[in-house]
Formats: structure tokens, C-alpha cells, sequence
């Protein structure tokens, strides 16, 4: 297990702050990441722009249905990113000269959830501002707060879900296999783009173990008043998946080799 | 006390021994080389003294501590320069080193002293805040040698310091090696399979093959183990040669290979006066030419191992092609 040791503030602070610098200079990396956002939110909120949604009261139109879902998939996706960013130092070498220095694991697991984090957060909230310039409308200032809050809590869960596949896999190869085959699904089943109702039985009770589906749930209770839980218990269940996330990643990160 | 204390030390993957019981010790302040064909376990041994993999068995101490037990307190006493590039392209060379100081948990004013410092030592003050993105090759080594040095280690790990670098560049990270050990009193372990890194840097060199110690001793005393020099001479009627120079006191060994006759002498540069009193005529032979050969590390590795360096590289590239072949293969 791990063994608990002081965290080291100063290094997951420079790490963090590695993290920043690289986001602010890889402008084209950010762009990419928001342009396939953006792209269903255009796509999806103007080519159903009149539907009625299954088992959703007729006075929420497709585009306030669809923003939460929006905002949990650019989490989930620059969040898991993140995480399996690890893919990347190891292969350029920076993994070794990270885990040289003396500074524990539990701390350089923390680093880099903050600075994930961190850059998620930007992206999520750039999103949302975005919906809010063609005619989304949220509730007022502390429902932003609290969906900044459901925000965070679904990127840790991811970082830390992007830290146990990255700590698994030996090179960036296997990168486009967690993308078809975790990373969608985990989007599909999330009810970000409709109503869980509607999915057969057993697949719904698929989707009650993806952790984004409270997480959008969440996000759509407090952005637009109507969830199918309540903002509590999304809340709750949420900060037990990102603990128990965290936990995994920084155990498999631990315990995987550098070399 | 040593830096390094390495007792049968060992490293198995899967089955397949990488090290294998190696033993030696480092004297502090000493420029110490491992010396061997890819491989040969150099890596693996560097990986394991430097807390990144863990020893199958053996034990291991590195500035006075258990590279099992005590990781964190050997990961502070060391600098490590990987063998592959380990840099963040998309910070500045400062950022980078900034970025290591801080992770050593150097005080601000420390920081800014000690990355000052090793910028100047290896001349990259003018290129501080440039990506690394934009360096050479060389210039990325520099950078790296002096990151392993800014938190002042005792010991510094340098793995392949001069791989895929081209001959002027590996000339200037020699002198930046020996001018930091000279000043700045770290030991310091290198790895290479540069014969002639080993002999013009290293005080002295462990020969590794197949994840053993072939052998260990200073470059001077390795050589002499092969009798000193080689004077070749092409001559008219190498059977006559052989004849004449056989008599010498001084030829401690001699052979005659395609009409060249190879002497085995010491200090070789006093003999070739001595070859040229040879009354010729008289001796019904014609000395065509005469070419004096000081042995090189390769020559002991030779003589230890049977096979020149470059022929271990050549059944290693035919081992690695045929891994990647099989890998290719499984998909």
C-alpha cells in the first residue's frame, strides 16, 4: 500500500506550474481539444434545436439539455487526457527525471491532478461561456460556483482514472485503444447527449457505474434546475468515485516501474 | 568508506539475467567507468544505483546508503543523466533546470546561485531562456550535465553521456566531464561504449559482458596485461624477418600474419631506432614498413572477451531486429 508520507507542497506546486506553461504554449493542442466540444454543441444543439426530448418536461429545450452534457465530456476528456499525459513523459524520458528526485510518489501523483485539473477547469469554464454567448442560460452565480465545483470533482476522478491506465501501459500505443474503447463509452453512457430513461434496462445499469453520469446529472441540476437524482446525492457519489479514483491511480502509479 | 559499494549485485526480467552478481567499489571523487558492448548491463546497473529499478538480489550502496531501503536518501545524494533525453522540450533551459532545483527543494536564492553556476560551466549562460526545443544535440547534454549538478550530488550518474553525438561534440563533453570532477570533487560514474571515452576520462574501468565483470582496473594497467606495444613491419621475405627478429632480447612475443610480422615489445617508439640498424643487404631482407600501435581498451576487450566490441554491437543489432520482428509478428 502506499505509505503516507509528508506531501511536498514546493513540488506539486512546480508541478502545476510546469503544467500551466506547457497549456499557455500549446495553443493548437488547446484549440484542438475545444473544437470537438464546441463542434456538437453546434452540430447537435442547432439540428435538434426544436425536438422534444423523451421523458423530459416540453419547457427545456435540446440546447440547455445538452450544455451540462457538453461541459462533463470536455471534462472527461482533457481530464483523462491528463492523466495518461504520464504516457508521454515516459516516452520522452522526463517520467525518469521526475522520479529521480527525491520527492514522493503521493506527491507527484497530487501534482499533476492539480494541474489537470487546473487546465480542465479552463477549458470546462470556457465551454460554458461559450454556451452562455449563444443564448444558454444558467440559473445565476452560485449555480455557476457549484457547477465549478461538479467540474473539478469529475476531472479528478478522470486524472485519476487516466493514471491507472497510464501506469498499466508501457508506451503511447495503446493511447487510441483507451479513447475508442473507455474514454466514448464512458461519454455515451453518461446521458450527455439524452436521457438515460430511454436505454434498455441493463445498459442503463451500466451507466450507473460511469462516474460521469453524476457528474453531468449533477452539473445539469445545478446549470438548468432539472435532474433525475438530486444535486446531493450526485454530489456525494461523485466525491466517493473521484476518492476511490485517486486512491487507484496514485496505488498503480506507485507501483509501476520507470523503466 | 566508498561512494558505490556494490556487492553481487543482480537483475533478472522475466528469466533473462541482465546483471549477474557483480561486485565493485567506487572511491569517492573518482571518475569511474562501466565499459561494454549494448547489452551488456550497464544501463540496468546505472538504473539500479540510481533507485529507479530494484536489485532481484544483492546489495547495493550508494554515498552511504541502501539503494532498497533508504531510496529517498540516495535519490538526494545523486544527480543522474539518462541515456536518453530527459528534457521538457516545451520549457527554457532555466525552466528546466528551475523546475529540477525546485523539486530538490532548493531555497530562491539558492536556486538562483547554483543554476547561474552550472550554466557557466557549461557555456549555455547565452541560451538560458531559449525552448529547448531549439537546441542541438549537444547543447540538450550540456544542459542535462549541469541539471544533475545543481543540487550539489556527491555522486553523478552519467549514462551513454555522448551517444549519437558527433566527434567535435563528444571531444567538448569530455572536457566538461573532466573539468567538473577536477573542481567540483563529485564521483562520478559514467557508462559508455566508447573505448576511447573510457581511456581518456575514466580513472578506472569495469569491463562488463553479458551482464558480468570481465574485468577491473585502470586503462594503463589494463593495456599493459596485453605486453605493451605492437610494432608491424612489411618486409621483403617475411620468413627471413621472422628469422632475424626473433633474436632480438626485446621482442617478447612474435607472429607473422598476410608477410606482416607483429612484435610484441615495450615502449615500442625506443625500438623502431633499434629496427633500422638492421644491416638489410647482409640480412637478405627489405624493410617495406614499419607502423608502431599503442594497445587500446578495445585490444583488452578483445583479449578478454575473444570478440572485438563492434562484433558484440553487430549479434546485438541482430538480436534487437529479431525482437522487433517477433513483436511486429504478435500484432
Amino acid at each position: 500500500m502506499i505509505r503516507l508520507k509528508p506531501i511536498n507542497l514546493t513540488a506539486i506546486y512546480v508541478l502545476w506550474l510546469r503544467e500551466m506553461k506547457r497549456f499557455v504554449r500549446a495553443k493548437s493542442r488547446v484549440i484542438g481539444m475545444l473544437a470537438m466540444p464546441l463542434f456538437f454543441l453546434a452540430f447537435l444543439g442547432l439540428g435538434f434545436t426544436k425536438m422534444n426530448i423523451p421523458g423530459m418536461s416540453k419547457d427545456i429545450d435540446y440546447i440547455h439539455f445538452l450544455v451540462p452534457g457538453i461541459i462533463g465530456m470536455t471534462m472527461l476528456f482533457t481530464s483523462m487526457f491528463a492523466g495518461l499525459s504520464v504516457l508521454w513523459d515516459r516516452e520522452f524520458g522526463f517520467l525518469k527525471e521526475i522520479m529521480v528526485t527525491p520527492v514522493n510518489r503521493v506527491s507527484v501523483v497530487l501534482g499533476r491532478i492539480v494541474g489537470g485539473a487546473t487546465t480542465a477547469l479552463i477549458q470546462g469554464t470556457l465551454i460554458l461561456g461559450i454556451s452562455l454567448l449563444i443564448g444558454f442560460k444558467i440559473l445565476g452565480i452560485s449555480s455557476f460556483l457549484l457547477s465549478v465545483v461538479f467540474m473539478l470533482l469529475i476531472s479528478v476522478a478522470f486524472i485519476g482514472l487516466g493514471l491507472v491506465f497510464a501506469s498499466k501501459m508501457k508506451d503511447i500505443e495503446g493511447f487510441g485503444s483507451i479513447m475508442r474503447f473507455v474514454v466514448f463509452p464512458l461519454f455515451f453512457l453518461s446521458g450527455a447527449l439524452f436521457p438515460l430513461e430511454n436505454l434498455p434496462v441493463w445498459i442503463r445499469y451500466i451507466s450507473y457505474i460511469d462516474p460521469l453520469t453524476y457528474g453531468v446529472d449533477g452539473l445539469r441540476g445545478v446549470l438548468i434546475g432539472v435532474s433525475s437524482l438530486s444535486i446531493t446525492l450526485n454530489l456525494m457519489i461523485l466525491i466517493g468515485f473521484s476518492l476511490v479514483m485517486v486512491l487507484l491511480g496514485a496505488y498503480f502509479f506507485e507501483k509501476s516501474e520507470v523503466v | 568508506m566508498y561512494a558505490i559499494k556494490v556487492q553481487n549485485l543482480t537483475k533478472q526480467f522475466n528469466g533473462f539475467v541482465a546483471v549477474d552478481h557483480i561486485s565493485f567499489n567506487v572511491n569517492h571523487g573518482e571518475l569511474f567507468g562501466l565499459l561494454g558492448p549494448n547489452g551488456a548491463g550497464k544501463t540496468t546497473t546505472i538504473n539500479m544505483l540510481s533507485t529507479l529499478l530494484k536489485p532481484t538480489s544483492g546489495y547495493a550502496e550508494v554515498a552511504g546508503f541502501d539503494v532498497s531501503k533508504n531510496r529517498d536518501a540516495v535519490r538526494n545524494s545523486i544527480g543522474v543523466v539518462f541515456q536518453e533525453l530527459a528534457l521538457d522540450n516545451k520549457l527554457t533551459g532555466k525552466e528546466n533546470l528551475e523546475f529540477h532545483a525546485m523539486m530538490y527543494g532548493l531555497s530562491k536564492k539558492e536556486r538562483r546561485k547554483r543554476i547561474k553556476g552550472v550554466l557557466e560551466l557549461v557555456e549555455l549562460t547565452d541560451k538560458t531562456d531559449v525552448l529547448v526545443e531549439n537546441y542541438s544535440g549537444g547543447m540538450k547534454r550540456r544542459l542535462e550535465i549541469a541539471r544533475g549538478l545543481v543540487h550539489k550530488p556527491k555522486v553523478l550518474f552519467l549514462d551513454e553521456p555522448t551517444l549519437g553525438l558527433d566527434a567535435q561534440t563528444r571531444r567538448h563533453i569530455w572536457e566538461y566531464i573532466k573539468k567538473l570532477n577536477e573542481k567540483s570533487k563529485v564521483t562520478i560514474i559514467l557508462t559508455t561504449h566508447y573505448m576511447e571515452e573510457a581511456d581518456y576520462l575514466c580513472e578506472r574501468v569495469v569491463i562488463m559482458d553479458f551482464g558480468k565483470i570481465v574485468t577491473l582496473d585502470t586503462p594503463q594497467n589494463l593495456k599493459n596485461v596485453l605486453g605493451g606495444d605492437v610494432i608491424s613491419i612489411e618486409v621483403s621475405s617475411a620468413e627471413r624477418g621472422f628469422e632475424i627478429f626473433k633474436k632480438f632480447s626485446w621482442v617478447k612475443e612474435i607472429s607473422q600474419h598476410d608477410g606482416i610480422i607483429n612484435l610484441s615489445v615495450e615502449r615500442g617508439e625506443k625500438k623502431i631506432p633499434l629496427l633500422m640498424k638492421i644491416e638489410q643487404q647482409e640480412a637478405g631482407f627489405e624493410i617495406k614498413s614499419v607502423n608502431l600501435r599503442k594497445p587500446t581498451l578495445e585490444d583488452v576487450f578483445l583479449h578478454f572477451t575473444g570478440k572485438t566490441i563492434r562484433e558484440k554491437e553487430m549479434s546485438q543489432n541482430e538480436r534487437n531486429k529479431e525482437i522487433v520482428r517477433r513483436r511486429i509478428m504478435r500484432r
